[in-house]
């Protein structure tokens, strides 16, 4: 994140503890706008953990967060206003058609003229045909596109996206990517993006922070940070990471 | 924050949505409620033909089962939208959105409001045509009746989707009887002074047993001052403050302990 320039989401020195086990021990970053953070790690390490925590689904065992200067514990409604996500684990209701999901959440994030920013999502993320078809109808591509619809809808300052492209085939990931790289832009929005797909990282990310064990044990440009650390691909650093996180000064 | 009424409304608005296009939830509204007036009208009918002339069932026992199954319509009418949200699987969309516990309180009642109305002008005309019911013979009381049973259904809806959101989806087993529990209590076909004492004691803390104490009495011919009902109604206003109280802690605990980040695994952190 350049520096001078106010982040849309600041972590600082956040912990959480279920029982004795720690998830996320004590990580600090933030992300500036228009800027694309890339959360990795194995499974267990903590992103998603660390991303409903930013959501206020969960509380922090300890440290704050605050999105745009708003801390998300004491004054949630106001720090979730400019804030969106989509995750592989969070449909929206299977029992609502597209159009009527947009409507309902348009709602409840106070969309400025609602039918017509609705109309544009449609469009943009070519979901005309399907607008009165229910949620739970749609194949896998197709209600990620909705749920993408669903988390621009509020024109988010600051956007998580948990595994956005998981169980998609390669020629709609790379659509979908586009998509909301496209957005991104367009709105300057923070992006939050949690993948497992290492080629998905080099092309969207500008920095990213790897996690292990709860801790942030690398924080780079996703291009430079393999040859740092002696590897020739993110793929390689990733399963490094993965299985002997001490060899990079983890754990 | 104020309570913004847009996001109350689109919580509304998510139920509609969902009735709309759902003739068996269209059905559930109605054929439970209107298949007891069946039953109960009757019953009356048959209970008229035993009891000496003059004596009328109609007003007292019909009469009841009508005011109490508006009651249990208004319940389960907050904790059904409660349980969509549940079957949906949608507490981390809903959850992580700008809406408040207030706002989702709200469009729950509301959407409760209109539902409930239509149930109760089905029972009406239902009980009316078919068993001679004259659901206005209780006159301007009526007003207070229906507030009272209203308010205490909200405030036992409320209390019944903090079960849920505590406990877990299975626990959605121990909402649905909430109503049948209350029912010896609140004296709802006999008279309080029919009860043992420690019952009578429970029953003074239940609003809908002055409604039905107050039906009996108009139905009778008795005098019925009504102040009682205003003790009914601050009751209903203290229970719906504890019970919003109740779901805002119980959220507050779901968020600190994590099972609402995983409310589908159902763990009892």
């Amino acid at each position: 994140m350049a520096t001078g320039i106010s982040p849309v989401l600041s972590v600082d020195g956040v912990k959480r503890v279920f029982g004795r086990a720690v998830a996320v021990d004590g990580i600090s970053f933030g992300v500036g706008p228009d800027e694309i953070v890339g959360l990795l790690g194995p499974n267990g390490a903590g992103k998603t953990t660390t991303i409903n925590m930013i959501l206020g689904v969960l509380s922090p065992t300890a440290g704050t967060i605050r999105i745009e200067g708003v801390d998300v514990v004491a004054d949630r409604a106001r720090a979730l206003r400019r804030t969106n996500f989509a995750a592989v684990y969070a449909p929206l209701p299977g029992n609502l058609t597209v159009s009527q999901n947009l409507r309902f959440f348009g709602l409840l994030y106070e969309v400025e003229s609602p039918g017509k920013r609705i109309g544009e999502l449609l469009e943009a993320f070519d979901l005309e045909k399907m607008k009165h078809v229910k949620f739970g109808l749609l194949s896998s591509g197709e209600q990620t596109r909705v749920c993408l619809a669903k988390a621009m809808l509020n024109r988010p300052r600051l956007l998580l996206l948990d595994e956005p492209t998981a169980s998609l085939d390669p020629a709609t990931a790379r659509d979908i990517r586009a998509k909301i790289l496209e957005f991104c832009g367009r709105d300057r929005m923070g992006v939050l993006w949690t993948t497992h797909n290492m080629h998905e990282v080099t092309e969207v990310c500008d920095r990213v922070l790897f996690l292990s064990h709860g801790r942030i044990l690398l924080e780079g440009d996703p291009a430079a940070l393999p040859r740092a650390h002696g590897k020739e691909t993110l793929e390689e650093l990733f399963i490094t990471v993965a299985r002997e996180p001490l060899a990079l000064g983890g754990g | 924050m104020g309570v913004r009424l847009r996001r109350a409304a689109g919580i509304a608005l998510r139920q509609y949505y969902l009735l709309r296009g759902s003739p068996a939830r269209v059905l559930a509204l109605y054929a439970w409620i209107l298949v007891d007036i069946v039953l109960w009208g009757f019953i009356t009918r048959y209970l008229n033909t035993l009891a000496s002339p003059g004596t009328d069932f109609v007003p007292m026992l019909l009469g009841a089962v009508l005011l109490w199954d508006f009651f249990t319509r208004v319940m389960h009418s907050v904790t059904t939208g409660f349980l969509e949200d549940v079957w949906s699987q949608n507490f981390l969309n809903l959850f992580a959105s700008p809406l408040s516990i207030r706002e989702y309180l709200g469009g729950l009642v509301l959407f409760s409001v209109a539902t409930s109305l239509l149930g109760l002008l089905a029972m009406v005309a239902l009980a009316s045509a078919a068993f001679g019911l004259r659901f206005f013979a209780y006159g301007l009381m009526l007003v207070p009746f229906l507030l009272v049973l209203f308010l205490f259904g909200i405030a036992l809806g409320i209390l019944g989707a903090a079960l849920v959101l505590r406990f877990g989806p299975a626990s959605e087993w121990l909402v649905w009887p909430i109503p049948a529990v209350v029912t010896p209590f609140a004296a709802v076909f006999y008279p309080v002074s029919t009860l043992p004492a420690w019952m009578q004691a429970t029953a003074q803390l239940l609003p809908p047993s002055y409604v039905f104490e107050g039906m009996r009495s108009i139905v009778t011919g008795g005098a019925y001052s009504g102040k009682p009902l205003v003790w009914g109604l601050g009751l209903c206003a203290l229970y719906i403050l504890v019970a919003a109280w109740v779901f805002a802690r119980v959220h507050s605990t779901v968020v600190r302990t994590g099972l609402l980040a995983r409310y589908k695994a159902e763990s009892s952190a």
